[in-house]
């Protein structure tokens, strides 16, 4: 049951920018399936960076990432692409949707990318999703003709569609009023409790981090807590 | 499955923007359809003017040319045979200039299957005497019939009827400088003598005109026999067999095979028309430098609308690289995004290509030098739309490439941390 999901080992990293800074020094945990982990600390302190990390979207480091017991290399990218299509669920503090493309539409995307269902499965998929976050109704709307906070609750419904291993999220309420992220909130514990998900949160909000199973502490770019 | 999704991003991404895309397609539209026009009329005219010669040449020629003999008599002396001999004045020898055992030559050249057919000449060097003045001319003993067939001779023959030569003796067809000259015309009985001083009147039956004046200054045309007679010769006495080929690529080849099988000179058009081969490659390759540099021009316009579109939708491939599409998934959604430009504005190039080229097949272009000629000469010859659309498909696609490269290379973090 306590299956390990994602693993950090030895996580350094440095920017170059002008001069030599360390924003992460050895990074070690590890988050099981069906945490709800929320990811906090002071503004500045290398939550979103090693969030990247984490992703596979930055390469950039030294250490070792594993997800789902296997160990990212640090120079594929097609492969790490693939990765992240499959296992990979992301929210972030803006939600990026193609405005080209519909609600449903947006949220089919990765799923069509990884084919392995028909378009047809995918569509009912992506209209089950919506449904699981209370947007269906809004399926057949263009991307930029809804909420901020229904837009944030679409790509949560399209993190979700491949039924990834874990979410993560880079202060996913961060631009929502109140009611909207304890909506957002709510979806979240939903998923962990009905569906067994995964999640890593990377947060400001005190009161969001603590109604989570697991708080990550960090400051200066090492875990604290 | 997987290539479907990324069309179809493509085709979303080229339909939001579709008034930059239309622009971008009009280049290649453009650029198409002059290509098309320039090649179609470039290459009818390349037709034309060759027609012009190359129409009434024959592809190999063969005849006994005057020179001297290359076995002096001095080399076949024992003594002398390994020497160098200088030899001073030589003449050419009184050889005949007549085509030795011509009925064997034709009968053979009838079973050559490499041999469209051929017609028998005799051409005589004459005066035609007008009052007092003479002027100098050639008559060709000719075939009408064979000539109209192999040389389309019927179509420059602008008044009268060539086959008349056949049928009524002591005829002629006057070049139409050389009517002019002697103010002949059909029905004139025109007076002319030989080197050796034999008289004759002859009946003006046509008027032929073939575009080049020289030509008609000094040509007429009158049966084989006539010239015969005029030259006082026996009716195998021909000086010229004039051969059309099945392949006029073969020519070269085939003359010197002749010349060695029958022992006499043999001449291909090649060797004889050669500069007609440039003026058609220069021609040529103008209009295909004139096509491309549209191309180029349409190319970097493809080139500006894409980097444009990357740079407006930078958070759009952010977010397709974070869930999970490749950078060759998104390099290849711009590509398709090209592609579909030059697809599209090159099959609408194509169509108006074609159009202006009826249109200028229409315009008519009357020219005294070319009687054939009612319009401006173009040729619909489907490769250069088959050239023409892959033309716009490489340069789209390499138009595309560049900016689809960039696209590919952003880098999703650096975007997601600059919101
Ligand atoms: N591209 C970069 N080049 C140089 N330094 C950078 C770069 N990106 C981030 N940093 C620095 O790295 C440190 C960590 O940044 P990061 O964005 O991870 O912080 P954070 O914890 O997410 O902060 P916040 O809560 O404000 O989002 C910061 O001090 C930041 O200035
Ligand atoms: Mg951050």
């Amino acid at each position: 049951m306590n299956q390990t999901i994602l693993e950090a080992k030895h996580i350094n990293k440095y920017f170059e920018d002008p001069v030599r800074i360390k924003v992460l020094s050895d990074i070690n945990f590890s988050i099981n399936k069906g945490d709800f982990v929320s990811l906090t600390g002071k503004s500045g302190c290398g939550k979103s960076t090693l969030l990247y990390v984490l992703s596979t979207m930055d390469t950039a480091y030294e250490g070792e990432v594993f997800i789902d017991q296997a160990l990212m290399p640090k120079s594929n990218e097609s492969f790490l692409a693939k990765i992240r299509n499959e296992k990979i669920g992301f929210v972030f503090q803006f939600h990026y949707l193609l405005n080209e493309f519909n609600v449903l539409e947006n949220v089919m995307l990765p799923g069509q990318k990884l084919a392995k269902y028909s378009k047809e499965e995918i569509e009912h998929r992506a209209y089950e999703k919506l449904k699981i976050l209370d947007i269906e109704k809004l399926a057949f709307k263009k991307a930029n003709q809804i909420s901020g906070g229904e837009k944030q609750r679409v790509a949560i419904a399209r993190a979700l569609i491949n039924d990834p291993h874990i979410i993560m999220g880079d202060e996913p309420t961060g631009n929502l009023d109140k009611k909207n992220s304890d909506k957002v909130f709510d979806i979240f514990t939903k998923l962990v409790s009905e569906l067994n998900q995964t999640l890593l949160i990377v947060t400001h909000d005190e009161s969001f981090a603590e109604r989570t199973n697991r708080i990550i502490k960090m400051e200066d770019g090492k875990i604290i807590s | 499955m997987k290539k479907g999704i990324l069309i179809n991003i493509a085709k979303a991404l080229l339909l939001a923007r579709w008034r930059q895309t239309l622009v971008a397609a009009t280049g290649v539209t453009f650029s198409i359809a002059m290509f098309i026009t320039l090649l179609s009329f470039m290459s009818g005219l390349n037709d034309l003017l060759d027609g012009l010669i190359l129409n009434r040449t024959p592809h190999v020629k063969l005849y006994n040319d005057i020179k001297p003999n290359v076995n002096q008599p001095v080399n076949n002396i024992a003594a002398f045979k390994d020497k160098h001999n200088f030899i001073s004045s030589v003449k050419s020898d009184a050889a005949r200039i007549a085509l030795y055992n011509s009925g064997a030559i034709m009968k053979n050249l009838a079973i050559d299957n490499r041999v469209l057919g051929f017609t028998p000449r005799l051409t005589a060097q004459i005066f035609f005497n007008n009052g007092s003045t003479e002027i100098t001319g050639a008559l060709n003993g000719i075939d009408p019939i064979k000539e109209a067939k192999l040389f389309h001779f019927n179509e420059y023959v602008t008044s009268g009827d060539a086959i008349n030569l056949n049928n009524e003796s002591n005829t002629i067809i006057l070049g139409k400088g050389l009517a002019e000259k002697l103010t002949a015309s059909i029905g004139t009985i025109v007076q002319i003598s030989t080197s050796t001083g034999e008289r004759f009147q002859l009946k003006v039956i046509g008027i032929f005109q073939s575009g080049l004046k020289d030509f008609d200054d000094v040509q007429s045309y009158t049966s084989i026999k006539t010239v015969q007679k005029v030259l006082i010769k026996p009716n195998d006495y021909i000086t010229a067999i004039d051969v059309k080929l099945k392949d006029i690529t073969l020519a070269p080849a085939l003359a010197k095979e002749y010349a060695k099988v029958y022992e006499l000179d043999a001449e291909d058009i090649q060797t004889a028309n050669s500069q007609f081969e440039t003026g058609s490659f220069i021609r040529t390759l103008i209009s295909y430098a004139v096509g491309i540099t549209l191309l180029v021009v349409a190319g970097f316009g493809i080139y500006n609308i894409l980097n444009m579109m990357i740079f407006e939708k930078m958070d759009s491939i952010a977010i397709l690289k974070a869930t999970g599409f490749s950078g060759t998934d998104v390099k290849s959604i711009f590509i398709y995004i090209a592609v579909s430009i030059g697809i599209f504005g090159g099959l609408v190039g194509l169509l108006f290509g074609l159009i202006i080229s009826s249109i200028i097949d229409q315009i008519p272009f009357v020219t005294a030098a070319l009687p054939t000629i009612k319009t401006y000469p173009i040729n619909y010859n489907p490769n250069f739309y088959i050239i023409g659309i892959i033309f716009s498909l490489i340069t789209t696609y390499f138009a595309g490439w560049f900016p689809a490269r960039k696209a590919s290379k952003i880098d999703p973090v650096i975007i997601i941390r600059g919101k």
